[in-house]
């Protein structure tokens, strides 16, 4: 039973076309398939080692839920706390209730620092709202300064991963977009990895000196002392959250944490899970403002989106444990397969599965949870252990069924609680053709079906 | 001891030799089984399907079948998954245990040799509700490496789902075919004359998958090898 506790469903870009039908396009692209097996078998193999190495993993997994699920008790407290305490620090904490008030508020931001153009920290939940196409029709533009972010900016793409946002993009593929996009980029260019990364880095270095604003998300907020986090590769990051005068971090509310200490907990299962990295090799926190020192003015704009709604639901809210790593997107055989834009949300793979329909609300979002097998890797490799093919199955059920499929559901259970149809219905296998009608055809038309049987199992139990 | 088979509804209607083998095979290791005949389906496609109010009375119906038995057994993980997982949340009637076949034999009977002798060369599929709901480990691995004459070779990524996930295998149709294809050729690059699993329902998609490419490779349920002799 869900209550409803006054909060909308998220906007944004949380839904897209129906997922069989987007999935079935990217599994016509060969060069997608091949990109994202690589990619994927490549994290996979790195996170399993390093998350091998730690004795104390499943403590450290059990540890990560309790403090979420217990955060998530007292969101309503522990985010007063903070914005007492961003406050007393010298920030200024804005409330936003879906993606348009958030994108009002950072556009307004902007303006008011006299901006036209603003440096990103790669983020999901500006990917989520939409913000840089809402800066862009107020005459702002966002540069994107993570590499891979930049790569899908400059290639007019959308991110297909959670952590790798240019996963489906191979280097031949990100060579042409640079040649094409980058004024200073050579027509010979080659596709060395090194040699692309450093014409980024020398179109990026001209941005991060120039921009005066800078938009970030949060990774972790610490409720007692209002200290923000962001935990990232590449050093853009540190860039953009020191050099710009003015930071606008924008977070959804389940981000934050209430005490210093329970980021110990999750600097050590996040970059084990997400890059397979002992360690981030840039995690950056700031308090506030220091006069002197970095940006001189900061906000902090905290983000519903669906997320109350979200919480509201005892056997869906785990969801909001989740800290993004993208472990899950990277051994789902589906995703592997499909990619991220088949789920037509900024959260693809199984963790977007249960998240998206849950910030929209389910009836925006009607083939997400069935875009999973239930085989359960998900929660297999989870460090907050969220249940996501429970999940799934706990969403299905809200799904209004199709009339033939709910009617032939009802006819099937029928049969099976009344032993004399079910013993009919056995001895009809016999008759079981090698071809079956649409929509079962589906399933003939890669799989034979087995010889049908001379007598049933039971028919045979009780003549022997 | 009292030992009821679960027979599960796809096994009964169209794989019974899988049934005849679990028969066979635990009259052979001097259990008696029983097969309750008011036994029919565990509801798990209902469930996994969004029809919990569907699959509520199969679980009921399910709990009054086995109800006074030591121990029930079915040759699907599956299938036990779901009894032991999901009909908790269905309803408050209580089962006695209810174990896939590798976890009886070894757990319960403590038998890893149980007298098979298969001349064949076996891949195995260890299927995803066994491997991560009910945990069972390598206890297939260990029953098959005491089967006579029986060459088992490893499947190379083995734990990755075959795509066949129920209704997933129709409503999202073409992810399943290209999971099926991969598991496929892992199966063919092992030039295993025979694909195993402790599963039906994966066993007619790996199965049905293969016998459709013509490639020659059996799909044959674990039950089936252990009750060879």
């Amino acid at each position: 039973m869900t209550t409803f506790l006054g909060m909308p469903h998220g906007t944004g870009n949380l839904a897209g076309g129906p997922f069989p039908r987007e999935a079935r396009k990217a599994l016509a692209d060969d060069q997608l398939r091949a990109n994202l097996g690589r990619a994927t078998a490549t994290i996979r193999a790195k996170r399993a080692v390093a998350v091998g190495e730690l004795p104390d993993w499943e403590e450290l997994r059990a540890g990560g839920a309790a403090l979420k699920d217990a955060t998530l008790a007292r969101l309503d407290e522990h985010l007063l706390r903070l914005e007492a305490a961003v406050t007393a620090a010298g920030g200024v904490v804005h409330w936003a209730r879906d993606a348009e008030e958030a994108n009002a508020v950072v556009t307004r931001l902007v303006q008011a620092a006299g901006a036209d153009e603003v440096v990103k920290v790669k983020s999901m939940v500006t990917q989520e709202i939409g913000l840089n196409e809402a800066l862009a029709a107020a005459g702002i533009a966002a540069w994107e300064t993570d590499l891979a972010e930049l790569i899908v900016q400059l290639g007019h793409d959308k991110p297909s991963h959670i952590l790798v946002p240019a996963i489906h993009k191979n280097r031949s593929e990100i060579r042409d977009i640079f040649v094409r996009e980058i004024p200073s980029a050579p027509r010979d260019l080659i596709d060395d990895p090194a040699l692309l990364a450093a014409l980024a880095r020398a179109h990026l270095r001209e941005k991060f000196l120039s921009a005066r604003v800078a938009v970030s998300g949060a990774n972790f907020a610490v409720a007692e002392t209002g200290t923000l986090c962001v935990v990232e590769s590449e050093g853009n990051g540190r860039m953009c959250l020191t050099l710009p005068e003015v930071l606008i971090t924008v977070m959804g509310i389940e981000k934050l944490v209430p005490t210093w200490q329970d980021l110990e907990v999750f600097l050590q299962t996040l970059p084990r899970s997400s890059t397979g990295e002992r360690m981030n090799p840039y995690t950056s926190m700031w308090t506030g403002v220091t006069p002197g020192d970095g940006p001189q003015e900061f906000h902090l704009v905290l983000l519903d989106n669906g997320r109350t709604a979200t919480l509201a639901d005892p056997d869906g809210r785990a969801a909001l444990r989740c800290i993004r790593c993208s472990a899950c997107l990277n051994v789902c055989p589906v995703y592997e397969r499909t990619g991220g834009h088949a789920y037509g949300s900024v959260y693809p793979g199984p963790i977007g599965a249960v998240l998206s329909p849950q910030l929209t609300g389910v009836e925006d979002n009607r083939t997400l949870p069935f875009a999973s097998t239930l085989c359960g890797a998900c929660y297999d490799v989870c460090p907050v252990a969220i249940d996501i093919p429970t999940m799934l199955v706990h969403l299905r059920q809200q799904v209004p069924p199709p009339a033939a499929e709910r009617l032939a559901m009802t006819a099937i259970a029928s049969v099976m609680r009344s032993p004399r149809r079910y013993r009919a219905a056995l001895w009809l296998g016999r008759f079981l053709p090698r071809r079956l009608p649409p929509p079962l055809s589906r399933w003939t038309r890669s799989r034979a079906l087995p010889q049908a049987p001379r007598q049933s199992f039971r028919a045979w139990w009780v003549r022997r | 001891m009292r030992v009821a088979l679960f027979v599960t509804c796809l096994v009964d209607g169209l794989r019974p030799e899988v049934g005849k083998a679990t028969v066979a095979l635990l009259e052979r290791l001097g259990v008696p089984v029983e097969v309750p005949l008011a036994q029919s389906c565990c509801g798990q496609m209902h469930t996994n399907s969004g029809y919990a109010d569907l699959a509520r009375p199969l679980a009921d119906a399910f709990a009054d079948a086995f109800v006074g038995y030591d121990y029930v057994v079915s040759p699907s993980g599956s299938c036990a998954a779901a009894v032991r997982h999901q009909h908790p949340r269905l309803t408050d009637k209580r089962v006695p245990p209810v174990l896939e076949l590798s976890e009886f034999l070894v757990d319960v009977l403590s038998r890893e040799d149980v007298g098979a002798r298969y001349p064949h060369r076996v891949t195995y599929h260890p299927t995803c509700h066994s491997l991560r709901m009910l945990r069972v480990g390598d206890r297939p691995l260990r029953l098959l490496r005491h089967v006579r004459e029986l060459e088992l070779v490893a499947l190379p990524d083995a734990d990755t789902c075959c795509g066949f996930g129920g209704t997933f295998a129709l409503k999202n149709v073409d992810v399943s075919e290209a999971m099926l294809a991969d598991k496929a050729a892992a199966v063919l690059s092992t030039g295993a004359e025979v694909c195993s699993a402790g599963d039906t329902s994966c066993l007619l998609h790996i199965g049905g998958g293969l016998t459709k490419q013509g490639t020659g490779v059996r799909a044959v349920h674990l039950a089936e090898i252990l009750a060879s002799t």
